[in-house]
C-alpha cells in the first residue's frame, strides 16, 4: 500500500493514506517549496494519497533545496 | 479542498491569502492580480513598449505570458550566458544555456512574439563562466559577474531598443530574500533602492519594473505548470547553495509556521519606505556617462564603468580573440 513520488530524478515511496503535506515532510521537503503534480494536475497539500498514485514533485525554488 | 469561487476541486491553496482556487480560477486570478499590481505601483500602461527579460525559467516566461494575455506590447530579451552546467570536472554538462534559449525561442515562436537575443560570447568574446575565471571574480560562483553583465545588457538593450520599460520576473520570494540579506547587513544603500519600480532617474537608464513582486514563488511555479508552459526546471546550476537560496529557505521555514510571514515582511518594508524610514544621502546613486561605452555608471573616469573594466581585463588575457569594439557593440540583435 504505497505511493510513488519522484523528485529531481529520485524516487521515493510513502504509505498510502498520508496527505501530500505529510509525505513531503516525511521525505525531508518543505511543503512551502514543493508542488505535487499528478497526470499534469496540481494537488493541494491536504490531498490524501491513494494506493498506486504516481506523484511528480516540483521544486518551486529555482536551482536549490535538495533533501 | 474546494475552490472558493466555484466549489470544484482546488489546484492550489494560498495560505497567506486564505484562498484556495481551482485551475481555471487560478489562471484568471494571477493575471487579474498582476494587473492590480501594475496599476497600484504605476508600472506601465497599454501605450508603453515593454522589454521582458526572459531566462527560460518559470517566472520570466509566466510574466511574458501574462503581459501578452493582458494586451500589453511586450517583447522578450534573452541573454545567452554560455553556462553549460557541468556538475563535476569529469561530468557531462546539462547544456543549461542552450536549453533555456531553446525554451525561450519556442515560447516566442508559438505565440508569434518577438524575442531579442544577446549571446555574451559572440558579442563580447567570452562566456560568463570564462569571464569569472579570467577576471578572478567568483571562479566557481560566477554570480556576481553574471549579475553585472545581465544588468548592463538589459539596461542597454532596453534603452537602445527604444523600450519605455524593462520588466523582470522577480517574485516575492526573490524580493524578500534580498531584503533579508540587505537587512542582515544593514546595507542602507541597497535597501533604499529596492522597490517594485526603479525610475529612470538619469539619461541612459531604463525604467525597471517587477510586476510579479507580490506573488510567492510557489504561485508562479504553479501558474507555469497549470498554464502548461514549458520552462527550464533546473534553472542555473550556479545558483545551488547561493546566499539567496539560503535566505529563501530561512524565510520559508518562517512561512511554514506563520503563513503570510514573507508577504508581511516585504509589504511592511515597502510601507516603511513610503513613510520615509529610508532616504538617499546626498551623492548617493550619482551617475555619470561611462567614458568608454556611454552607459550610466557611479564610477566616472578614463578606466570606464565596472562592465568595461571587467571586459578590458578579459581582453588583456585573451587578446586577439576578442573583438576590439566588444564593449561598444550594439548588443541587441533581432
Amino acid at each position: 500500500m504505497t505511493v510513488k513520488l519522484s523528485y529531481r530524478n529520485k524516487e521515493y515511496e510513502v504509505p498510502a493514506g498520508m496527505t501530500v503535506r505529510d509525505a513531503l515532510k516525511k521525505i525531508g521537503l518543505q511543503p512551502e517549496t514543493t508542488l505535487a503534480v499528478q497526470d499534469g494536475k496540481l494537488m493541494t497539500d491536504d490531498t490524501i494519497l491513494k494506493e498506486g498514485m504516481k506523484i511528480k514533485l516540483v521544486a518551486v525554488i529555482s536551482g536549490g533545496l535538495r533533501p | 479542498m474546494k475552490c472558493r469561487k466555484c466549489g470544484a476541486t482546488a489546484a492550489i491553496n494560498m495560505r497567506q491569502h486564505k484562498l484556495a482556487l481551482c485551475a481555471d480560477h487560478f489562471l484568471e486570478w494571477v493575471p487579474e492580480q498582476t494587473q492590480r499590481f501594475v496599476e497600484k505601483y504605476k508600472m506601465f500602461t497599454l501605450e508603453d513598449k515593454i522589454l521582458v527579460a526572459v531566462s527560460g525559467g518559470k517566472d520570466s516566461l509566466s510574466l511574458w505570458d501574462i503581459l501578452n494575455r493582458l494586451g500589453y506590447h511586450a517583447d522578450g530579451l534573452y541573454i545567452g550566458l554560455g553556462i553549460d552546467g557541468r556538475r563535476s570536472p569529469s561530468g557531462e554538462g546539462i547544456g543549461y544555456s542552450d536549453e533555456s534559449h531553446r525554451l525561450a525561442e519556442a515560447f516566442a515562436a508559438e505565440r508569434g512574439l518577438t524575442l531579442r537575443v544577446v549571446e555574451v560570447e559572440q558579442t563580447y568574446g567570452a562566456t560568463i563562466p570564462e569571464l569569472a575565471v579570467i577576471s578572478n571574480r567568483g571562479r566557481d560562483k560566477p554570480c556576481s559577474v553574471c549579475g553585472l553583465n545581465k544588468r548592463y545588457i538589459m539596461n542597454r538593450a532596453a534603452h537602445d531598443g527604444g523600450y519605455t520599460v524593462l520588466a523582470t520576473g522577480h517574485n516575492l520570494d526573490d524580493e524578500a530574500a534580498v531584503l533579508m540579506q540587505n537587512t542582515m547587513n544593514w546595507a542602507g544603500g541597497y535597501l533604499v533602492r529596492q522597490a517594485p519600480v526603479l525610475e529612470a532617474t538619469q539619461p541612459g537608464l531604463a525604467r525597471k519594473v517587477k510586476p510579479l513582486c507580490r506573488f510567492y514563488e510557489r504561485e508562479m511555479a504553479a501558474y507555469a505548470i497549470v498554464r502548461g508552459l514549458d520552462y527550464i526546471y533546473d534553472e542555473c546550476p550556479h545558483a545551488v547553495g547561493s546566499t539567496t537560496i539560503y535566505y529563501k529557505e530561512v524565510l520559508n521555514q518562517m512561512e511554514e509556521h506563520r503563513p503570510g510571514a514573507k508577504l508581511q515582511f516585504y509589504l511592511s518594508f515597502l510601507q516603511a519606505k513610503e513613510q520615509g524610514l529610508f532616504a538617499l544621502k546626498p551623492g548617493d546613486a550619482e551617475l555619470h556617462a561611462c567614458d568608454k561605452c556611454g552607459q550610466p555608471t557611479t564610477a566616472p573616469g578614463p578606466e570606464g564603468c565596472s562592465f568595461c573594466r571587467l571586459w578590458d581585463k578579459v581582453r588583456a588575457v585573451k587578446g586577439a580573440r576578442l573583438p576590439a569594439s566588444a564593449a561598444i557593440t550594439d548588443p541587441v540583435e533581432a
